[in-house]
């Protein structure tokens, strides 16, 4: 079986600062996988230039992704591919409303799979049913796209995105940063009901907590700018028991 | 005597004779001292602090001559595009700075309301605008105003006498025919009675882009708990000058509502002074540019607070494309009698090209001491993280390029209560940003 994603030696730089030291990572359809490690470790830099984020220069490495060259596409390409980012901090965008951005995104993919755009009606049976799952309100349908949302609904509000859009692979960059403990079921939830053997997600966390509601195949700690120790579900639960110091010394020892 | 100011003066002197209200005592002094005033210097130079930022050399390569070549009505295209879908409206219709009635029939008024030809006042019952034209003018002031005063051919004049309440707006549309060199000056006057209410609307359209020159002053003056909302689309040609002064006193309780749009023209100076000179008076003024090419865009706005309670928000905002360049001075003066003032200004500039630029200049002038005056300024370019944010969400980058500035826009645009001449702009911006003049409605928030 073809693995979706391959990302072989990542090296990414921020203003010729390296960030990301050497990455290599399989990801196969139907798996969920943890990146985990301390602040500061490259976890949210990883995310974006997934996403296509070019703010960081990649400056080694390549991403196959379902025979393509990630790195080689503009991120509204990869967002057609199927890839999907959940932001850390979801963007206020003043004067363009939510349902226009929910309904011009979901059409952009359509028409890229040679499907015929949704009519209005089909469009809002749609949003109003997957905003029933992460419990938003209509009425922030109808308000900027996220400006003066709650932490709370702007987290919610990149589930219900997700959920609209239905990606192959999706990217949850501390989704769970910020949430209370019913939010992050929801949260959770959200996430639970796309889960298949097609698709595949990337959660970035700090925290083990998230892990509780979605859980992973397989977690990887990335500490300054290296995956240093991959393993499973266990692995989580020793991190939040021991912290990351241990596994930071580690890979300072490391040649 | 230079050349210019020999030009203008054999001019004046060919045009007085046919100019409205010719014969007329005081306003032949009126004329005559204008002409004085402009002769001193004609137009301002860069040294003078409110035109510190916008250069008019370029002026003296033409020598600006009234209109004379009458257009035939059925050389003109159809007025549609500029009628706002066919909303009802009071319409006057000004080609070349001519009233021109055969362009559009009068509508059945009110009772309480006058509209009509400013030239016909002058000309039948000049008596009606002996203490009122000029009002609300700086006596004597030079340069443009005291050459829309020598030349004045024609305008609106507006009259609402007391609580009379115009349902329908009234649309006054001044089309250039594109005459070269050929310069228009035209005056409006608006005069609303306490308790009346309107809403006006000027739009400013030209056939061609051929380089003139309109000259523009709108005197508003706005009685005890009279309402006004006025809107002035500068829409001219990519070669046009338009110098436009709105000069506004309002009195106890009254209320402006301003929107200034400017997307036509080469050079553009919009003045808009506002005096409230009463208790409670309110003014909102709007303001929106959108600049491409080598478009030069100055708004010099001035609000006075000369009593107690009232009350001025400002928010104007720029788009600037290309090597396109505007200008926003914004002074507000609180007067030692305005305790309890309430002055909010904002002015936001968003530059699409490194070539570009914006120059802000607010100044707060406050000599009382129980007020509240706040104000917000930057320039700057579209947000990187919304771009990205957009793009990841598989909008292609024109796209959402074009998005986050319509969305910029949309902040002036939505306070506009006129919805067939918001769409009309949005329709305007969307073709200008995309090439694609329909963005759907949903886009703004509601």
């Amino acid at each position: 079986m073809n693995a979706m994603l391959t990302i072989e030696d990542l090296r990414v730089a921020v203003e010729d600062k390296p960030i990301l030291k050497g990455i290599d990572l399989t990801i196969n359809a139907g798996e969920v996988h943890a990146i985990m490690g301390p602040n500061g470790s490259g976890k949210s830099t990883f995310a974006q230039v997934l996403a296509g984020r070019d703010q960081y220069a990649v400056t080694h490495g390549r991403i196959d992704y379902d025979g393509q060259d990630l790195l080689a596409l503009p991120p509204e390409e990869r967002a057609r591919a199927g890839i999907f980012l959940a932001f850390q901090y979801p963007v206020e965008i003043p004067g363009v409303s939510n349902v226009y951005l929910l309904k011009t995104a979901v059409n952009a993919l359509r028409k890229h799979r040679g499907e015929p755009e949704l009519d209005a009606m089909d469009f809002l049976t749609l949003v109003q049913q997957r905003m029933a799952l992460v419990q938003i309100d209509e009425d922030l349908l109808y308000r900027s796209v996220n400006a003066g949302f709650s932490g709370g609904e702007k987290k919610r509000n990149e589930i219900l995105q997700m959920l609209m859009l239905e990606p192959r692979l999706a990217i949850l960059d501390e989704t769970d940063s910020g949430l209370d403990i019913d939010a992050l079921q929801i949260v959770a939830s959200g996430v639970n009901s796309l889960r298949n053997k097609d698709r595949a997600f990337l959660v970035v966390t700090h925290y083990q907590r998230l892990l509780n509601y979605i859980k992973p195949d397989y977690v990887h700690v990335l500490a300054g700018g290296r995956l240093v120790k991959s393993g499973g579900p266990e692995l989580a639960q020793e991190l939040e028991q021991r912290g990351y110091g241990w596994l930071q010394e580690q890979a300072g020892a490391a040649p | 005597m230079t050349i210019p100011q020999q030009h203008y003066r054999e001019a004046f002197e060919r045009q007085r004779d046919q100019l409205p209200g010719a014969g007329v005592p005081w306003i032949t002094r009126m004329r005559s001292r204008a002409m004085t005033a402009f002769q001193q210097k004609l137009f301002p130079d860069t040294r003078v602090e409110s035109w510190k930022y916008t250069d008019l050399r370029s002026l003296d390569r033409h020598v600006f001559a009234p209109a004379t070549a009458t257009v035939r009505l059925t050389d003109l295209p159809d007025l549609t595009p500029w009628l706002f879908d066919g909303a009802p409206m009071h319409r006057l219709v000004f080609v070349d700075g001519r009233f021109t009635p055969e362009l559009h029939p009068f509508q059945p008024l009110l009772t309480g309301v006058t509209l009509s030809s400013l030239a016909e006042i002058l000309n039948a019952h000049p008596e009606q605008l002996e203490h009122v034209l000029g009002e609300t003018l700086a006596p004597e002031r030079p340069g443009f105003d005291a050459m829309n005063t020598a030349f004045l051919e024609d305008g609106a004049f507006i009259r609402l006498e007391r609580d009379a309440v115009l349902e329908q707006p009234v649309h006054l549309l001044f089309i250039s025919t594109g005459q070269r060199d050929s310069m228009t000056t035209v005056r409006n006057v608006i005069q609303a009675a306490p308790g009346s209410a309107a809403t006006v609307i000027e739009s400013w359209v030209a056939l061609n882009d051929v380089a003139c020159m309109s000259n523009s002053i709108t005197e508003i003056r706005l009685d005890e708990g009279a309402a006004l909302e006025h809107y002035k689309l500068e829409l001219e040609g990519a070669a046009a000058t338009h110098i436009g002064g709105t000069y506004v006193r309002q009195y106890r309780d009254s209320r402006l509502v301003s929107h200034s749009i400017a997307l036509g023209g080469r050079l553009v100076r919009n003045e808009l002074q506002v005096d409230l000179d009463g208790a409670g008076a309110e003014c909102a003024l709007n303001g929106l540019t959108v600049t491409q090419g080598r478009q030069h865009v100055d708004n010099n706005t001035r609000i006075d607070h000369r009593q107690p309670h009232a009350t001025s928000n400002e928010w104007y905002r720029g788009i600037l494309a290309d090597r396109s360049r505007t200008v926003f001075s914004g002074r507000i003066v609180v007067h030692p009698d305005a305790q309890r003032t309430r002055a909010q200004q904002s002015n936001h500039s968003l530059l699409l090209s490194r070539d570009a630029e914006a120059d802000a200049r607010p100044q707060f002038e406050i000599h009382a001491d129980d007020v509240q005056c706040a104000h917000g300024c930057t320039v700057g370019e579209l947000d990187a993280d919304a771009l990205f944010y957009l793009r990841s969400r598989a909008l292609d980058e024109a796209a959402a390029r074009s998005l986050l500035v319509y969305a910029f826009a949309a902040d002036v645009l939505e306070r506009m209560r006129l919805e067939p001449v918001r769409h009309y702009l949005e329709r305007k911006l969307a073709g200008r940003l995309s090439g694609d003049n329909r963005l759907p409605r949903e886009v703004s928030p509601h």
